[in-house]
């Protein structure tokens, strides 16, 4: 292993800007001549528009224009899309899609839709003039209880009775009865996932601007797929063709799901600019992010398990009611359903699964993916039952998991629910987790615990992931509107120097670096001499964007097959150069041999002589600059067991995480510093969910969780430290051997926290987030 | 439209801006100086903690007008040339920032943090790092780095 090359802790390329002040972030960008937009918002969850009147606000000190829907409409501007299409139960070939202006018409159905905006010379003259917009409305009552939607005698949209946008089913149902007829013991849970607000700590924010002179657009936008935003404004916006609309994503200050969707704010302001002829700038404030940010999960679920009398896995029914919020945002409809069940099959052998999901609108913000997005719904729910199950029949939880692993020797493996698992070793996982947890310890330490009056806990959670989605024609095949492939271009410079572009963006995941490594490694070049471009529709290839842990999958893969292709043709090069057989030719560590001969040329001084051709192999393009798509032929799987160990104070609720240990095993690790900071800010992410985090509505869809004094963010002295460990089964199904990281301690922390819990409790059920009030009132029904 | 004067990273700076502007609006629209961000509205977040008078303040709750004639310093004066600060360097060995919006409100934090509590343990430093949000980190990093940052601002 090289010091740059893959398998090296090499610091990252990223922080110097970062950690000096120099980051270039959205809002950090300002255009001459700029101005701002604000928007109008409903204060209610759902109400008619019986009138707006603008004339007020299109007179205070510099105002600009004040735009409704209706102009919106009548400019022929697309509604805001959902991509992924779902067929339902008996035959039914499409959900139900009520359309989502970027600006209401008619009526508004969450608080924070957007009814109008005000575009001003300055933000707070902007601001004043969103003050100004006079709405009348005729306030409706709100369907807000994810549970209950579909019998409401309330309907939100013409298009969807009964509230319902799907109600959509995977696996055999009959097999699963069958399974239940036979079981020795059924376990029975229900569960809720708890609604989030995903807060990456930049708010949303767009610049959009229109060049009169070439009839251009450029959107600057906080995004994690720029190709993806350029596609839905033109394809379905209609705002700009394609090739006339650049967009940009400079640093992205976190994202985990939410800066994928396109949003009503993006497409409104760059329909405006041109209407208006001057950039307008939109930073959303905190209290818009908890507004209109796509929120996640929010499932309310129950789930039968089937057992023998050994505690082997029968059978697994769940039924599963899942808040798609007011509108359909941009992947939401795949996140319970394919994202999710199937996933339901875990690390087990689990022989018959059965689940459907009714998919329901409410009045609050839409749902969509957030870190994990289906994954830690279908693990939590999962591994509560599988921890009720081992309390029930009294059998060590980890050895009720051990005896129903899919074995290291029986894979490829297919599950019942679709997927088909490629490699893994999950009892070494689970054996290397018990060690570094030290379980042979805990029942010393419980009683330490209990002699100072204290509970303590010890909760499993053995997880899988499949991150990548791919391939594409599988995706379409499921309903997905989109390929699910990556790119790269990788440009020799005439002085040796390497330029990579590829359709990624990093938000936080260091692909600058990770990416350099890998190039570093295949081609030979040294770190410093690589350049990773990615985030600009103008410079890289189109690509897919960072989401579902696949950067490094997918978009490291398209750079591997990038790279072979200039190895091959840096071969014919120095074959012509060096006077020898292109079959001779070998390359290793960035230089290119004569076989058994001390004749070789450095990759450097190929690329040279490709961009100066001057005695060159015939009929050869000059130049060293090639470019790959890369689509997988499956997903990758990683998995892992993390424990959590819990010491709770019966006296006041108060939980203190004492330990937390993860194993993962994610393949092949370019940069094990790297993927170490994705698990500690997953667990992070996932302890926040099971402990801290609700985003909640009251009756009246008054989303009363608003703002960082009411919505518990995971703050320092919240977390511990964390021990983080790895096994590996390098993926056989990419050049890497990868599988990816970035959302794994988000799937896995949630369950080995509230198994835990109600380990220390004594309690068979503790609902998310577990608080200090409801550990206590656990506490004391154990009594 | 007052006229407001203060240093900030040691340069004498001034703007006419309305009385109702932040200090750290006024940072980054009237100075732009954009290494300080915003990322809450409520004073919760700390993206915004700037030095005044060497004291870590959250930008965001105090009026520009309220700096008038302060010594303020940004991470952006942080360095000095192309030498980090102890506190950056160690942010970077210990990979203490992920997507690096928090990060500058965080060595801010760090440093008077440190000032503060010389020989802080862990306990103390996630005590005292409260009203900083991190959403990458879960601040395991941030944590390390800033007891490695104290011992190499201490030696
Ligand atoms: S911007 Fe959040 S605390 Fe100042
Ligand atoms: S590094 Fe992204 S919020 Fe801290």
């Amino acid at each position: 292993m090289s010091e740059t090359g893959i398998g090296a802790a090499v610091k990252r390329t990223e922080d110097q800007r970062f950690l000096t002040g120099a980051g270039n972030f959205v809002d950090d960008i300002n255009l001459r001549g700029q101005s701002y937009a604000s928007f109008v918002r409903s204060p209610h969850a759902h109400a008619k528009i019986k009138g707006i009147n603008t004339s007020a606000a299109a007179a205070m000190p510099g105002v600009l224009a004040v735009l409704t829907g209706e102009e919106l409409v009548a400019d022929g501007i697309g509604p805001l899309i959902c991509g992924w299409n779902i067929a339902g139960k008996h035959g039914v070939e499409a959900h139900n899609s009520p359309p989502h202006h970027a600006l209401a018409v008619g009526k508004v159905n969450y608080v924070g839709d957007h009814v109008a905006v005000v575009i001003a010379d300055t933000k707070a003259e902007a601001d004043d003039g969103a003050e100004a917009v006079e709405v009348d409305y005729e306030v409706l009552t709100a369907v807000v209880d994810t549970a209950t939607a579909q019998d409401n005698t309330i309907q939100i949209h013409d298009e969807a009775p009964a509230n319902l946008c799907y109600d959509w089913e995977i696996g055999d149902a009959e097999a699963t009865d069958a399974a239940f007829a036979d079981a020795a013991h059924v376990t029975t849970i229900e569960v809720i996932n708890n609604r989030l607000i995903p807060n990456a700590v930049e708010p949303r924010a767009c610049l959009a601007e229109f060049n009169k002179g070439t009839g251009d657009w450029t959107l600057y936008v906080t995004s994690q797929n720029p190709h993806l935003h350029r596609l839905v404004i033109s394809a379905f916006n209609q705002v700009a063709p394609e090739h006339k609309l650049r967009v940009i994503a400079p640093d992205v200050g976190g994202g985990f799901g939410s800066k994928i969707f396109i949003y009503a704010e993006e497409v409104v302001c760059t329909w405006a600019t041109r209407k208006i002829g001057r950039p307008i700038k939109w930073t959303a404030q905190r209290s818009e992010s908890f507004l209109s940010d796509a929120h996640g999960r929010d499932h309310v679920s129950k789930a039968e398990l089937a057992l023998d009398a050994d505690g082997k896995f029968l059978g697994l029914r769940v039924n599963t009611k899942a808040n798609l919020g007011a509108y359909l945002s941009t992947f939401a409809t795949a996140v319970p359903t394919y994202l999710y069940a199937t996933l339901l099959a875990g690390n087990y052998t689990t022989p018959a699964i059965y689940c459907d999901v009714q998919g329901v609108f409410t009045n609050t913000a839409p749902v969509d993916a957030l870190r994990g997005a289906g994954r830690p719904e279908a693990t939590y729910l999962l591994e509560r039952a599988v921890e009720t199950a081992a309390r029930e029949l009294k059998i060590d939880p980890a050895e009720l998991r051990r005896r129903n692993y899919i074995q290291p020797d029986a894979f490829p493996y297919q599950t019942p629910v679709v997927h088909q698992y490629d490699i893994g070793d999950y009892g070494a996982s689970l054996d290397k987790a018990c060690e570094m947890a030290d379980v042979a310890g805990f029942d010393a330490r419980r009683k330490e615990s209990e002699a100072n009056g204290k509970r303590r806990g010890l909760g499993y959670s053995s997880y899988i992931e499949a991150c990548g989605i791919a391939p594409s024609a599988a995706v379409g095949a499921l309903g997905g509107g989109v390929g699910l492939y990556e790119s790269a271009d990788i440009r020799f410079n005439a002085t040796g120097n390497v330029t990579v572009m590829t359709g990624t963006h990093s938000q936080g995941q260091s692909h600058q670096t990770t990416f350099a490594q890998v190039v570093s490694e295949q081609l030979g070049v040294p770190m410093e001499n690589i350049e990773v471009v990615e985030g600009d529709t103008d410079k890289g290839p189109f690509g897919m964007g960072t989401y579902g842990s696949r950067s490094l999958v997918v978009g490291g893969s398209a750079i591997v097959k990038a790279a072979d292709k200039i190895v091959a043709k840096g071969k014919i090069i120095a074959a012509h150069s060096l006077e020898a057989a292109e079959e001779d030719i070998e390359f290793a560590d960035g230089i290119f041999t004569v076989k058994n001969t001390n004749k070789s040329l450095t990759i450097g001084e190929v690329a040279f002589t490709a961009y100066v051709p001057h005695n060159y192999p015939e009929g050869l393009e000059p130049g060293l600059h090639e470019q790959a798509f890369y689509d997988p032929v499956n997903f990758s799987f990683p998995a892992g067991v993390h424990i959590c160990e819990v010491e709770v104070d019966p006296a006041t609720g108060e939980t203190d995480i004492v330990r937390y240990t993860a194993v993962d095993d994610f393949g092949t690790i370019i940069n094990p510093m790297i993927v170490e900071g994705q698990i500690h800010g997953g667990i992070g992410q996932g302890v926040g969910q099971a402990m801290l985090e609700a985003a909640k509505y009251d009756e009246n869809g008054q989303l009363v969780t608003g703002s960082y004094m009411d919505y518990t963010m995971p703050r320092a002295d919240d977390l511990p430290s964390f021990d983080v460990g790895t096994t590996s089964t390098p993926s056989p199904l990419n050049p890497l051997g990868a599988k990816g990281c970035g959302e794994a301690g988000a799937i896995a922390a949630p369950p080995a926290v509230i198994n835990a819990i109600t380990d220390a409790c004594g309690v068979a059920h503790i609902e998310m987030p577990a608080t200090p009030e409801k550990v206590w009132q656990a506490c004391q029904a154990a009594e | 439209m007052p006229t407001i004067s203060m240093t900030v990273n040691g340069n004498a700076v001034s703007a006419d801006v309305d009385v109702r502007t932040l200090l750290v609006h006024f940072i980054r629209d009237n100075i732009g100086l954009t290494g300080t961000h915003v990322g809450c509205d409520t004073s919760q977040c700390g993206a915004c903690v700037v030095h005044v008078g060497g004291k870590s303040v959250k930008s965001c709750t105090m009026l520009a007008v309220q700096a008038e004639g302060a010594d303020v310093a940004t991470i952006e004066g942080l360095a000095s040339g192309d030498e980090m600060h102890p506190m950056q360097a160690a942010f970077k060995e210990h990979h203490g920032l992920q997507c690096g919006f928090c990060t500058p409100g965080m060595v801010m934090s760090a440093i008077d943090l440190v000032n503060n509590n010389p020989g802080a343990d862990e306990a103390t430093i996630r005590e005292q790092l409260d009203g900083n949000i991190c959403r990458c980190t879960g601040y395991h990093n941030i944590v390390k780095a800033i007891q490695d940052g104290a011992s190499r601002m201490g030696g």
